[in-house]
């Protein structure tokens, strides 16, 4: 029944959204706290998945994969850090996006040099495979409704972090006055690197919750690092909420503009020319919304007033 | 004339003499290396102005880029097809003459240059370049999924399209057709930049509120500034589709993007020549890694961090030294 | 009388709570030099905000030679000849000081689309340009980056690009800060001079010089104007006395 589908295809966006909150969290929090626009952060997504996937082929263990690609991300994080971003918080936004450029031919030439350019395939854990029976007789793919609920779990955690810890006391007084808790004592270098390794480990276990379900390849962070930026434009700069609420939406427009938009015009073409009218302002939808946030508030959703 | 002037003129020397001698010596290929340096020069050129100039740092210009390539493509197409683009509210016919493709091109990019400048300069910084780059991402996807031009595995130019009494598909002659255009976007960019139009650009990087407090409104200057850019750089996109006989979405992805604010930065941001220096290091590095290496955007990645933290000045600036003001 | 060059009533900004603009109301005359002066958190720069554009009001309206101008954009006040310094000196600090000026005399002159002749060039701009610098004592730092200048230079540059705007009225915000004893004498000459052209609204925390050039002076206390007068009467005004001296009646 075509309810079914409907609610179906409000799951996938929720999965969708919520594996975008965790891209824009990062980025918007690096953003944020150090004033750095990171084009790198889809490698740090591409890292997590190809860990995982590695991980994961060499012990039979998905877990250990999602475990490593943690660790994976959040020590390229670290490394990348230190060597280079590190450098560039003083620096212009135009440094910043050059350099962080160089960094993803980096990353991806070196990850193409190490596994070679075909894709890698990450299957879901044995526990998650089949598909669970929702209210109402949806039957639904146990693995993605686990990528809902871990996203919202660690997007929870990461309000619990932001907003009740003594780390997100400091995070959150290093967006408002870096030279105040400088004075004040707290080391900003181990702070910032820290906040970037907490960034690239949710991008790296996002990747590799997401590698299960498509190809794990040489590029494949770069569309979500994308998406991720039309979250932050839509939530604002700087904002965990912003970016969740944000990421939501995004997941949501998109995947409900691809399941309605052909069926929309089904109604007033032939169903060939429907599907690739639908297909095509579908694939614009999300872009269309953030221009219209742009519209009404330049800052996003939850900005800071200009 | 400055150090920097002899260095200008040394670039285009090389430029122009490179394919001459090319030609001489029976080396098509360098030719059409030589033109592809000019073309994305060109590119270049357009995108200074809104980088350099401006200091716009717009991470889309791949999507006029690209949308000057369709117009090459799209136009041949039909041209081929004998198949008028549309009937209605007139008739529209497919062509391949340059004379009529170029000023398609360059429309087409400017209006998309005013609808994507007039959202995205609403806001700045870290803003205006995630902005730029999703809605020429927009415009990637759209091409992908629109089957009409195909989509995504591109569309193919059959014959190099046509200029008035030069034969466009050896490589000579197309290569000086498209350094005309490249001079004529170098003199027009050295106009700008020292009319009171270029004097209120630049003085909107430095200080907006400077600006508006002798009156001048920064939003239309960027915007107006913006749009030329990216008319210049969809007339490159033409060429470039030329060059190719091939255009496909690869030319609006935002690696493209990304490839354009590189070289006007290897050459030196700002500077009148810069993209054009830029243009020809980046195409000589792209052939001489490969040779090395099939992994080549790996040194390439690096050479490029090692200028940005170290170099910042780019490769002019580093043959001539600080920027001359006045 | 005269109708006053600029003239401000009822104006009001709040931030929050915190009332920082308090139905302001007062005029500048033509020919003259109007102080304004007040306890540092009075609400001065608030108000020089509302004036310039930069801050929208709740409440009250702004004119300029009569006309409305309560709802126009920095620039556009600007260009209808509302010239201002800045508290802290803003200059486009790449540009050479002639260059600040010519953009300013092109800006005034509502000239920032002409795409072809060279600014530089052109002695329609050029000229007026450096008069102004001369004006300020800048004719011999014609070529020199702004960055490059002192502070006492660039606090003079920037009178020089508001007296390139022909203006109706200048609003000069703290133009001695940061001056040298000779180089606040020096302005304090020309800023003597300049009222003949167009009158000046002044915030200044130099009390020798206010008490020194101004025709009038008002106080802002807690975002209310709570005298307007000549030196002489705000010397003696008891309300100001106990504002700045905490003397009780």
């Amino acid at each position: 029944m075509s309810l079914i589908l409907f609610i179906e295809q409000i799951l996938n966006g929720l999965q969708f959204g919520v594996m975008l909150f965790l891209m824009a969290a990062g980025l918007t929090l690096v953003f944020g706290v150090m004033g750095l626009i990171n084009l790198a952060h889809g490698s740090l997504y591409m890292v997590g998945a190809f860990a995982c996937a590695a991980v994961a082929a060499a012990t039979g263990s998905f877990w250990l994969g999602l475990v490593a690609s943690l660790a994976a991300a959040a020590a390229a994080g670290v490394v990348v850090e230190v060597t280079v971003i590190r450098r560039l918080y003083r620096r212009d936004h135009l440094d910043q996006v050059l350099a962080t450029f160089a960094l993803i031919l980096v990353f991806s030439e070196g990850v193409r040099w190490l596994f070679g350019s075909f894709p890698l395939y990450l299957d879901p854990p044995a526990m998650l495979s089949g598909a669970v029976e929702l209210p109402g007789g949806i039957l639904y793919p146990a693995y993605r409704l686990a990528i809902i609920v871990a996203g919202l779990i660690v997007a929870a955690l990461l309000f619990l972090l932001i907003g009740r810890t003594r780390l997100g006391v400091r995070i959150r007084a290093g967006e408002s006055d870096r030279e105040m808790i400088a004075a004040l004592g707290v080391d900003i270098d181990r702070l910032y690197t820290m906040v970037f390794a907490l960034g690239a480990a949710l991008a790296g276990f996002a990747g590799a919750m997401v590698g299960a379900i498509q190809s794990v390849q040489v590029g494949m962070g770069e569309p979500v690092l994308i998406l991720a930026f039309v979250v932050i434009v839509i939530g604002g700069v700087g904002s965990i909420k912003g970016a969740l609420l944000g990421a939501l939406l995004v997941g949501l427009t998109d995947t409900l503009g691809r399941f309605l938009l052909p069926l929309a015009f089904e109604a007033v073409t032939d169903p060939a020319s429907a599907k690739a009218m639908g297909a095509a302002l579908a694939s614009m939808a999300i872009y269309v919304l953030m221009a219209a946030v742009l519209v009404f508030r330049p800052t996003g959703l939850f900005g800071a007033r200009a | 004339m400055s150090r920097e002037g002899w260095i200008n003129l040394a670039v285009l020397a090389l430029l122009a003499g490179v394919p001459l001698a090319a030609h001489a010596a029976g080396e098509p290929f360098l030719v059409t290396l030589a033109t592809k340096v000019a073309i994305l020069g060109l590119a270049g050129v357009g995108l200074n102005l809104a980088l350099g100039l401006g200091g716009l740092v717009s991470f889309g210009h791949a999507a006029f880029f690209g949308l000057g390539g369709y117009a090459t493509g799209v136009l041949a197409s039909h041209a081929l097809n004998y198949e008028p683009l549309m009937t209605e509210p007139f008739a529209l016919e497919g062509t391949t003459q340059m004379l009529i493709i170029w000023p398609v091109a360059i429309v087409l990019s400017g209006l998309a240059a005013l609808a994507i400048g007039a959202l995205s300069l609403r806001t700045s910084g870290i803003f205006f370049i995630m902005i730029t780059l999703a809605f020429a991402q927009m415009i990637y996807y759209f091409a992908i999924s629109w089957p009409a031009y195909g989509g995504e595995d591109g569309l193919s130019i059959y014959v190099r399209s046509e200029f008035p009494g030069l034969d466009t598909l050896s490589p000579l002659p197309f290569f000086g057709l498209v350094f005309a255009l490249l001079l004529l976007a170098l003199g027009l960019s050295h106009i700008l930049s020292r009319s009171r139009f270029g004097l209120a650009l630049q003085a909107a990087r430095q200080n907006e509120a400077r600006v508006r407090a002798v009156g001048i409104g920064p939003y239309r200057v960027r915007l107006v500034a913006f749009v030329i850019s990216g008319m210049i750089t969809g007339l490159a996109g033409a060429l470039f589709a030329d060059l190719n006989r091939f255009v496909s979405p690869a030319m609006l992805d935002w690696h493209t993007s990304g490839q354009l604010i590189v070289l006007v930065i290897l050459g030196g941001v700002g500077r009148l020549f810069g993209p054009v220096a830029g243009a020809g290091l980046y195409i000589l590095l792209e052939h001489n890694l490969g040779h090395f290496t099939e992994f080549w955007q790996l040194p390439f990645g690096l050479l490029l961090l090692a200028v940005v933290l170290f170099a910042p000045g780019g490769l002019i600036g580093v043959l001539a030294g600080r920027k001359r003001h006045g | 009388m005269a109708e006053p060059a600029l003239a401000v009533s009822g104006l009001r900004k709040a931030f929050g709570a915190l009332v920082a603009t308090d139905g302001v109301t007062l005029d500048l005359r033509p020919g003259e030099i109007h102080a304004l002066i007040g306890p540092n958190g009075a609400g001065k720069s608030t108000l020089i905000k509302q004036m310039t554009g930069e801050l929208k009001q709740d409440a009250g309206e702004i004119r300029l030679r009569g006309a409305e101008i309560t709802f126009l954009s920095p620039e556009a006040r600007s260009r209808r000849g509302l010239a201002r310094s800045f508290q802290v000196s803003s200059l486009a600090s790449e540009f050479t000081a002639l260059q600040n000026v010519v953009l300013a005399v092109a800006g005034a002159r509502g000239e920032a689309f002409g795409f072809l002749r060279p600014a530089l060039k052109d002695r329609a701009l050029v000229e007026p340009a450096r008069a102004a610098l001369a004006r300020v004592g800048l004719d011999g730092r014609a070529g020199i980056r702004a960055a490059d200048l002192s502070h006492g230079e660039r606090r003079s540059l920037e009178v020089a690009c508001a007296l390139a705007l022909q203006p109706v009225a200048f609003l000069l915000d703290e133009p001695m800060a940061g001056m040298g004893h000779e180089g606040s004498l020096r302005l304090t000459g020309l800023l003597d001079g300049l009222r003949a052209e167009a009158p000046i609204l002044l915030v200044e925390h130099d009390m020798d010089a206010v008490f020194a050039l101004a025709d009038r002076i008002s106080v802002l206390v807690y975002g209310k104007v709570i005298a307007t007068g000549s030196a002489d009467e705000i010397r003696r005004d008891p309300e100001v006395r106990a504002a700045y001296l905490g003397d009780e009646e």
